[in-house]
């Protein structure tokens, strides 16, 4: 299967890349192409025209700062997974990317590509969600920051106006008392998962004063459920919020099985995740 | 019907220049078999699963069918052809095939020695569970795969073989 024809533009300067966006309805953005090339192959979309963005400068960063971690645009996963710092400030990231693809489609794909994508079956946009991140967006009427909360709009659709092109996502860091933790269950280490569960949990001593938990593939859009009130029976509060539906992969009991499963195991590392680290702290 | 625009785009492949005019939509795999007439490069599924169709791109393995050959203009790329030594011998990592039986119908071959001859690079001395590792983005129907864990650990042998001599 082929492509159908699209005029194509490869800007060195991203306000040539929001003019020709704004000035062309049916035109898309070209990241790493890792989702859309294969849509465009199986023609199930064919824009007018791709804005190829792989040439525009300064937009390759991962950047650590006090707050948390800034990823361009142009930021493989590859790159992410690979700064040891970025890891260090926000554990989530490094523990999910490995999970996102096999190492080949990393190498291409980038995460802020990935996270407007809109995919609930994506790690990446769940994790933003999950830690109430935020993507700056820019266009020819200006600038904006999203929050993650705003961002899903449904399936596989973002909130991104279609003249906005995404240039940097912003990953908050973690506190020194909290935790993190991810598992998936898929067919193969790489594919899709069948469900994919988060935790972030907030503690003060030996109590846990938040927990919230993030879901792969159980819903249309990524969900965040909070826990906080549910610490002994977090699967059943998060099923009562998430819509685990059927398909060739999975079965919708076989998922809200799984999310049995892992919502306690994912919680309870999260939760020794964040007491290891607030002992790290606290050590002189 | 109105024509469809071509590029002029300029391929950096195994180290040669290939002008190349094509439209937009043409895929890297198909620039690279088509317009360039190395056919090592394999098309199977052209999205992103099976691995037959991968290169290196500035060193780095990637899905030929998922870029177009118009975004690859800045980059070196390498396909399997370009993995022979400079006297035309046999690389490590295509010796070790040879020597392991790591293939048998050969469709999916190129995707294994590309991605390997990079994941040595990055591990070289990989264990077992590092070797499947290395290969589980890339489909063989052939094989069941167990030959070709033992080519990449006869590679890494190889390459240490030929840099102590
Ligand atoms: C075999 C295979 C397995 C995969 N497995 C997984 C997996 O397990 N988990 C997972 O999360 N992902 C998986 N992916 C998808 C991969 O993570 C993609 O890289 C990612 O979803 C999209 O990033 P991209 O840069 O390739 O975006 P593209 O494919 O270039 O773009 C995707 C969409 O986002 C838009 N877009 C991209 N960047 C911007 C921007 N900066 N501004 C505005 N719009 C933009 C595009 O217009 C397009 O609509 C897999 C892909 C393949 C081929
Ligand atoms: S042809 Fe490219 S991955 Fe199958
Ligand atoms: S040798 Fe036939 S598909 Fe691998």
């Amino acid at each position: 299967m082929k492509p159908a024809p699209f005029a194509y533009l490869r800007p060195s300067s991203l306000e040539e890349a929001l003019a020709a966006l704004a000035g062309e309805q049916g035109a898309k953005v070209l990241a790493g192409g890792q989702s859309l090339v294969p849509l465009l192959n199986m023609r199930l979309a064919a824009p007018s025209m791709l804005i190829d963005i792989n040439a525009l400068p300064d937009l390759g960063h991962v950047r650590v700062a006090e707050d948390g971690v800034r990823v361009g645009a142009l930021a493989r996963h590859a790159e992410v997974l690979a700064s040891s710092e970025a890891e260090r400030a926000q554990p989530l990231l490094g523990m999910a990317l490995r999970h996102v693809a096999h190492p080949t489609i990393r190498n291409r794909g980038t995460t802020v590509g990935s996270i407007v994508h809109a995919d609930a079956a994506a790690e990446m946009p769940m994790v933003l969600r999950l830690l109430d991140g935020s993507v700056d967006v820019a266009s020819v009427r200006g600038r904006r920051t999203i929050p993650a909360a705003e961002l899903f709009a449904g399936p596989l659709e973002s909130t991104l106006a279609h003249d906005e092109v995404a240039v940097e996502a912003f990953f908050p860091g973690l506190a020194p008392d909290a935790g993190v933790a991810f598992q998936e269950i898929a067919r193969r280490h790489g594919d899709y998962a069948l469900v994919g569960v988060a935790a972030h949990v907030e503690t003060d001593g030996d109590a846990v004063t938040r927990a919230s938990l993030g879901f792969v593939s159980v819903s249309d859009v990524p969900v965040v459920v909070d826990v906080t009130h549910a610490l002994g029976d977090p699967a059943a509060k998060a099923l009562a919020e998430l819509d685990p539906a059927d398909d060739i992969h999975a079965s919708a009991a076989y998922r809200a099985h799984l999310v049995k499963v892992l919502a306690p195991r994912v919680l309870a590392a999260a939760t020794d995740h964040a007491r290891s680290r607030a002992g790290e702290a606290t050590q002189p | 019907m109105t024509t469809e625009q071509l590029h002029d785009v300029r391929l950096h492949v195994n180290g040669s220049v290939h002008e190349v005019q094509v439209p937009a939509r043409r895929l890297l795999s198909d620039a690279l078999r088509h317009d360039c007439g190395l056919t090592g490069t394999h098309v199977g599924c052209e999205h992103g699963v099976c691995g037959a169709c991968t290169v290196l791109v500035d060193g780095a393995p990637m899905r030929s069918c998922l870029m177009l050959a118009v975004s690859a203009v800045d980059a070196e790329i390498t396909t399997v052809e370009g993995l022979t030594e400079d006297d035309g011998s046999l690389s490590p990592v295509q010796q070790a095939f040879s020597d392991c039986h790591g293939l048998q119908c050969g469709f999916c071959t190129p995707g294994f020695l590309t991605t390997i001859t990079a994941g040595l690079r990055e591990t070289p001395d990989p264990t077992e569970d590092e070797a499947r590792e290395m290969i589980a983005g890339n489909l063989c129907r052939c094989t069941g795969y167990q030959n070709i864990v033992k080519s990449v650990l006869r590679a890494a042998e190889i390459e240490h073989e030929r840099s102590d001599a």
